[in-house]
């Protein structure tokens, strides 16, 4: 009876946070216009969102900031969680505490923050600051993706590389790289995540007709209800369905692997549980 | 190991590609136009682009004060944007926009003279003509009685309590208060001016939503039953659904006047007088006024438009209905005030 | 394994983190003059005005009331998850993350369709003969859409502390004949702290800053702290007034994370400040 309870409670928060989607994915395929009736099954509104030329092109725009920043952001990141990695004392605390600024503070501030550099250094709003902007928001995930896997290296492991005539940059490319590489696609995917997730940032940095889907979403949603949203609500959900279960597929085998292979490997809280919020 | 190496690699040559896509675009040339959410027919920019090469990149704001802001902060570019009357007049006396060659745009001659050299662009430099209009109220007819929308008080009826929305629009709002109190529109009187602020606080709860562009889809969804609104979007809405109607009180109302303009540091003058041009030619004018609802200045397409749009004095009011009317003008110092009693409105 | 390699992060973080931040202050504290800009705090005291302490007074209002459903409705189901209820927890997990990576835009804009006097829910509420629900663009509907999209906030930190608690200690306590109230009072809820801490903070933090949520469904009626400064800054373009409020805001979310850190207890891996 307990047990009927405390799953019927956790099929309930269930509902809670699927109905909104469901509802606007059966309503994506509502011939009629209006909220209230079933005007029958229709395709059109997928058809009018793949026609819809501001869709299409923030769509095109959220993908290049979002693939863009979170390369260039894995790059800066991985780097500089080896450097960080590397160092001791107060440097390190000071570092750190930079790196948390963008995770804590307030989505609003940091856009704002980051639109009064811009236009004070006369950046002209657009794919630049935009770019920019999500690196900036990006790399401490990067970092904190990256760090745990380096403090799990082995730290002989360098110096062996170096002992048996490699060179510094073929110990770090060959040997140190490979081993945190599962950091570092986890800091990558979760950079891109997030970029793709991002309004309140975007807003605030964009300008000149440049504009990510969330921005697209937001002003069209300030014009009322629209049915081409559901369709894409629909698409986007089903993508995001199949790739979260493909990562976590993925992830499941990594750790299998790693429990079989490394006794004692700290089991690295996955940060795709972490933020993905906006506000 | 590999997969994962796949994987960034699939990714890179994703960045790589798109790049090399967009680079397509930069031998074209590009038009950077700023105006009002949904107010103009898209296929008129398609159509554009297809005729002339030029590819539009097309962005909206929602208010006058949201697009100055944009603006005079800097950080944006834009070669064509649509002011109203008094941010027009704003914008020229601050030096913010660029003259206009009217001889390259020869379908000038089909706009009604009436409306050129108006008193907030006098000797017709820096603006021209896009749409006019009114100020007034969209009503559900089977919820509002339709004597009592001949006045501004209904907006501040109790009976309509969460059934009224009013444009998230400083001017519009208090011009609308200012409206009902009996003053006029373009006071610099600061009590005046706290009195309409008290006045929208007081009207507070019975507001269901402040809102710009969703108002006509609310209306047409039957969710308010009264909506301060401008005559185009009325026309849009009524178009929509047959329980609508739009009113202009009695008190009076704001008539005016959007027009296209150029910005300071434009980068493309020649596509954006060619953009004007071809917004002004007859067939296009005439689709925009039919898309939008909203009152052209295009007198050829008008004379093309079905009479009973033509005799529509809602939609495109005759003399005698404007008697009262008042167009907006720029209130310099003032505005200072507007902006603080409506971030006080918004915040009370 | 060199250090210089942390170099162009450096730069990064101080021409995009700290140098926009001082521009921030800078702004906070000049106001524009014939002049230029000139020192002033006339940008802090207005932020104490009635009618803008009214404003902070509602973000936290809202911020607390739905951080504390977040916490009552999320305790329970991270406890029931832990706990035997479920075979595949992981799958569990993942159903309730899978409606994190809807874009928040999209989370936000379906309850629009919900709430509407003619959507969904009423439909269904007349369908079933039952009274209608009209609190779109009230404070329960920005309450509401706080609670649907810091939920999972919640759950997955207090669920992923309750989960390393060593079943041991349970038993333990049990066979030294505490009945189950005790045992959660006295072990298992002091044991989840830190959990319950970083839910809090990860659903405060947001919920007082948001404004998207009461801009989409407050119907832009409910000014929060957030659209006061999103109106600052794209409408009004009062940016020393924006910048004020923005410096306040670090301030309380320094302030709330300090009394975090006090009740959090245990030493973090990384003091954030």
């Amino acid at each position: 009876m307990v047990r009927f309870l405390k799953r019927s409670y956790i099929y309930l928060l269930f509902v809670f946070l699927y109905m909104p989607i469901a509802v606007l994915m059966v309503y994506s395929f509502n011939d009629s216009r209006s909220r209230g009736t079933w005007g029958g099954f229709t395709l059109k509104w997928y058809g009018s969102l793949f026609r819809d030329r501001t869709i299409m092109s923030s769509l095109y725009s959220t993908l290049i900031i979002g693939v863009s920043a979170a390369l260039i952001a894995t790059v800066i990141g991985t780097m500089a969680a080896i450097g960080i990695h590397n160092s001791r004392g107060f440097l390190k605390k000071l570092i750190m505490n930079i790196t948390y600024i963008p995770v804590l503070n307030p989505k609003i501030v940091t856009a704002i923050s980051l639109m009064i550099l811009f236009v004070f250094a006369r950046v002209r709003l657009g794919y630049l600051t935009l770019l920019l902007a999500h690196i900036t928001f990006n790399i401490p995930y990067v970092i904190l993706s990256v760090l745990p896997k380096l403090r799990q290296l082995n730290k002989h492991l360098y110096e062996a590389a170096l002992d048996l005539g490699s060179t510094p940059a073929q110990a770090l490319w060959k040997v140190i790289i490979p081993e945190i590489m599962p950091g570092i696609i986890t800091g990558m995917l979760l950079a891109f995540t997030l970029s793709i997730d991002d309004f309140v940032v975007s807003f605030f940095t964009t300008g000149s007709g440049v504009s990510t889907l969330s921005i697209t979403i937001f002003s069209m949603a300030r014009q009322g209800i629209n049915p081409k949203i559901n369709a894409l609500s629909t698409i986007m959900f089903v993508f995001v369905l199949a790739l979260l279960i493909i990562v976590n597929v993925r992830q499941a085998r990594d750790e299998k692997k790693e429990r079989n292979g490394k006794i004692g490997a700290k089991k690295q809280v996955s940060p795709y549980a972490l933020e993905f919020g906006d506000s | 190991m590999v997969q994962k190496s796949k994987l960034v690699l699939m990714l890179l040559s994703l960045v790589i590609v798109s790049f090399v896509l967009s680079g397509c675009n930069k031998d074209k040339q590009m038009l950077y136009v700023y105006n009002w959410g949904d107010y103009v027919d898209e296929s008129i920019l398609e159509d554009f682009e297809k005729e002339t090469g030029i590819k539009l990149v097309y962005d909206t704001f929602a208010t006058n004060e949201d697009m100055y802001v944009k603006i005079k902060s800097g950080g944006s570019s834009y070669d064509v944007i649509f002011p109203s009357d008094y941010m027009l007049t704003r914008m020229r006396e601050e030096g913010m926009l660029e003259k206009i060659d009217l001889s390259q745009i020869p379908n000038v001659k089909h706009i009604d003279e009436r409306l050129m050299s108006a008193d907030y662009d006098p000797n017709n430099e820096y603006s021209l003509p896009y749409m006019w209009g009114t100020l007034g109220i969209l009503y559900n007819t089977t919820m509002v009685d339709e004597e009592e929308v001949q006045s501004w008080d209904i907006l501040w009826d109790p009976k309509y309590k969460k059934e009224i929305l009013m444009l998230d629009s400083q001017r519009d709002s208090i011009g609308a208060a200012l409206l009902r109190l009996g003053y006029p529109l373009n006071t610099l009187d600061p009590k005046e001016l706290a009195e309409a602020g008290e006045l929208l606080k007081a009207q507070k709860p019975l507001v269901l939503a402040y809102v710009v562009d969703e108002g006509k889809d609310k209306m047409v969804a039957g969710e308010a039953a009264l909506a301060l609104t401008w005559s185009g979007e009325a026309m849009y809405a009524i178009d929509e659904s047959d329980d609508l109607a739009y009113s202009i009180p009695r008190e009076g109302t704001n008539l005016w006047y959007d027009v296209m303009a150029i910005p300071k540091g434009a980068k493309n003058m020649d596509a954006a007088l060619k953009f004007m041009d071809f917004l002004n030619r007859p067939d296009i004018a005439l689709r925009n006024a039919e898309y939008t609802g909203y009152a052209t200045p295009n007198l050829a397409a008008l004379a093309m438009l079905p009479e009973e749009v033509r005799e529509d004095r809602s939609a495109y009011p005759q003399d005698e209905d404007l008697v009262n009317a008042e167009v907006f003008v720029n209130l310099g110092k003032t505005l200072k005030d507007y902006d603080r009693i409506w971030t006080e409105v918004k915040a009370h | 394994m060199r250090r210089q390699s942390m170099m162009p992060y450096l730069a990064w973080m101080l021409l995009f983190i700290i140098v926009p931040l001082l521009l921030v202050v800078y702004y906070a504290f000049t106001i524009p003059s014939e002049t230029g800009n000139v020192w002033s705090l006339e940008n802090f005291t207005r932020f104490f005005e009635p009618i803008y302490l009214k404003v902070l007074w509602r973000s936290v209002y809202l911020a607390v009331l739905s951080t504390m459903i977040c916490l009552l409705l999320g305790y329970p189901a991270a406890m029931i998850m832990v706990g035997n209820a479920f075979t595949r927890k992981s799958a569990l997990m993942l159903l309730f993350v899978v409606p994190m990576w809807m874009n928040f835009l999209l989370r936000t804009y379906a309850w629009l369709t919900l709430l509407e006097r003619n959507g969904f829910i009423n439909v269904l509420l007349s369908a079933l003969r039952l009274p209608r629900l009209n609190i779109l663009y009230t404070n329960s509907a920005v309450i509401l859409g706080m609670v649907y999209n810091f939920l999972p906030f919640m759950v997955l930190p207090i669920y992923s502390v309750l989960s390393k608690i060593d079943k041991d200690v349970i038993e333990a306590a049990g066979d030294l004949g505490a009945n189950s109230l005790k045992v959660f009072m006295k072990v298992v809820f002091p044991l989840s702290l830190p959990g319950v801490v970083s839910g809090i903070t990860m659903v405060f933090m947001p919920a007082l800053t948001t404004f998207v949520i009461s801009r989409l469904l407050g119907g832009g009626q409910f000014t929060l702290v957030g659209n006061l400064i999103e109106q600052q800054f794209l409408v009004v373009g009062d940016w020393g007034f924006g910048s004020a409020i923005s410096v306040i805001m670090i301030l309380l979310i320094l302030l709330s994370m300090a009394i975090m850190s006090f009740f959090e207890g245990e030493e973090s891996e990384v003091a954030p400040w």
